[in-house]
């Protein structure tokens, strides 16, 4: 009862909504190449909510994700996802990742070598559900690679079984470090679209590093950019961006377009 | 002839037998180590991991000189075990088998120890995001990655143990059945001129351990055209 109406004093704007509110509020010394920054991030991340962030590399959006997956701990603040305190340093509170039941997509994809592609997925799910390693298996187009290990793979085929890796876990907060990057421009289409709907069909809170604005816009339900460390704006991507065609100017290549629609 | 042959034979048993248990032994105690040194940040780090290493660099005898002083029933330990247990360590198996443990120890940690940090850190993170416990991590994910590895920790330290001889014949002297491996036959038969028999042990350890550093080699090379 107490964490909750912490929550909520913390939250004037907004009313509580069921269990699902992420807020966020932390300070943390980043140690880049370029020495040291601070990484101060307060804001609260609504239920269904698709946040995309995007920054500079060295701007602290794949060490945010990591903070709040437990993986690197905060020197200050505070994170709470719904009435569960995940960190909190006055209180000596940190769950470690096993606890917050977040799924996370790394950058390099971490999939297990030894086991293979069905494997990885089974070995993500809490409770066994041969169903839902099959539908998993359909929806990013991995049944006939279910044998392979993930050496055998191409990089986009890596990602496809990262994200459906991150998803069989059932998390109640999604976390993305750049899902893309690594798909050409028809198997980005798709996943963008496999994304927003897994999204739509989880609900759950989904956090995703992105250097597309293009993908940004077509995804998001809104946008934090960073700037070595601050949070510099915060709103929906049109807003922010403007709208697409603004920026076609520059970047439009046949590529662009298809993903753009 | 036959009586020759009987004592060959126990004499390669006896070295096998501990080779084996030190292999063993170590697997168990240097598998936790090897991790601890891996994984954790802890004060004197360094200086642990300069300790464990120290039978690579220093001579057998001097290990195997401070063990017979430990061992010694005017020493501490062996005092404490004589009084306790009615244990007797120096020149014994067990005190072999003991002094062999901490003389092999780096041939077993080491490797694994390699093998645990060559594992990209995404791969145990990603477990840990997926709920799995760090036991249910180090079983599931991280041993099976690291195979080569520990059939590399495990042909070294067997193939080092075969090989020792100075901390043997400090602390275990030549007691056939109890500490008589075939090293120290091989140097007990050519003092007695006994070539012939000499020979024998020879090629057989030398045989043991070439086929050994044959497959710990062949491993490595395919780990790398794997990756």
């Amino acid at each position: 009862m107490m964490q909750k109406e912490n929550v909520e004093s913390q939250s004037n704007s907004v009313p509580l909504q069921g269990l699902g509110i992420l807020s966020i509020s932390i300070q943390h010394a980043m140690h880049t190449s370029d020495g040291k920054k601070m990484l101060e991030v307060n804001t609260q991340i609504m239920p269904h909510e698709l946040l995309c962030l995007f920054g500079h590399s060295g701007a602290g959006k794949t060490t945010i994700l990591r903070i709040l997956a437990g993986l690197t701990k905060p020197d200050k603040g505070r994170i709470v996802f719904g009435d569960t305190v995940w960190f909190d340093s006055e209180k000596k509170i940190n769950l470690p990742p096993q606890q917050r039941n977040v799924g996370f997509m790394f950058q390099d994809y971490a999939l297990f070598p030894n086991m293979s592609i069905e494997k990885n997925i089974r070995f993500a799910q809490k409770e066994k559900d041969e169903a839902e390693v099959e539908k998993l298996l359909l929806l990013f187009d991995l049944a006939e690679l279910r044998h392979r290990k993930p050496g055998q793979l191409s990089g986009g085929q890596k990602q496809r079984v990262a994200l459906a890796r991150a998803l069989a876990a059932k998390p109640s907060v999604l976390m993305l470090d750049e899902p893309l990057s690594a798909l050409d421009c028809e198997m980005r289409a798709a996943l963008q679209h496999e994304i927003r709907k897994a999204h739509q069909l989880l609900k759950t809170i989904t956090l995703m590093v992105s250097h597309d604005k293009y993908e940004i816009i077509k995804l998001s339900t809104s946008v934090m950019v960073l700037r070595n460390g601050t949070v510099e704006k915060c709103g929906k991507a049109e807003e922010i961006f403007g709208t697409a065609s603004h920026h076609n100017g520059v970047h439009k290549t046949a590529c662009m377009n298809l993903c753009v629609h | 002839m036959g009586m020759m042959d009987q004592d060959f034979i126990d004499t390669l048993l006896l070295t096998g037998k501990l080779a084996g248990w030190t292999t063993a032994i170590l697997f168990v105690i240097g598998f936790p180590i090897a991790y601890l040194l891996a994984y954790r940040r802890f004060p004197l780090k360094s200086f642990v991991e300069a300790l464990i290493s120290m039978p690579m660099v220093l001579p057998p005898t001097v290990l195997g000189f401070y063990m017979l002083m430990a061992y010694s029933p005017q020493g501490g330990l062996g005092n404490f075990l004589q009084r306790m247990f009615d244990v007797r360590l120096a020149f014994s198996f067990g005190g072999v088998l003991i002094a062999s443990v901490i003389f092999s120890m780096p041939f077993m940690i080491q490797p694994l120890q390699n093998g645990l940090t060559a594992i990209p850190k995404s791969l145990r993170e990603a477990s840990y995001t997926l709920g799995k416990s760090e036991f249910t991590t180090f079983v599931r994910v991280l041993i099976p990655n690291m195979i080569p590895s520990i059939i590399t920790a495990v042909a070294m330290t067997f193939a080092h143990c075969i090989g020792e001889f100075g901390v043997i014949i400090m602390v275990g002297g030549n007691i056939p059945g109890e500490t008589r491996v075939a090293s120290i036959a091989i140097y007990d038969e050519v003092q007695a001129m006994n070539y012939q028999t000499a020979n024998q042990y020879s090629l057989v350890l030398f045989l043991i351990s070439l086929v050994i550093l044959t497959v710990i080699f062949s491993i490595n090379k395919r780990k790398i055209t794997i990756i």
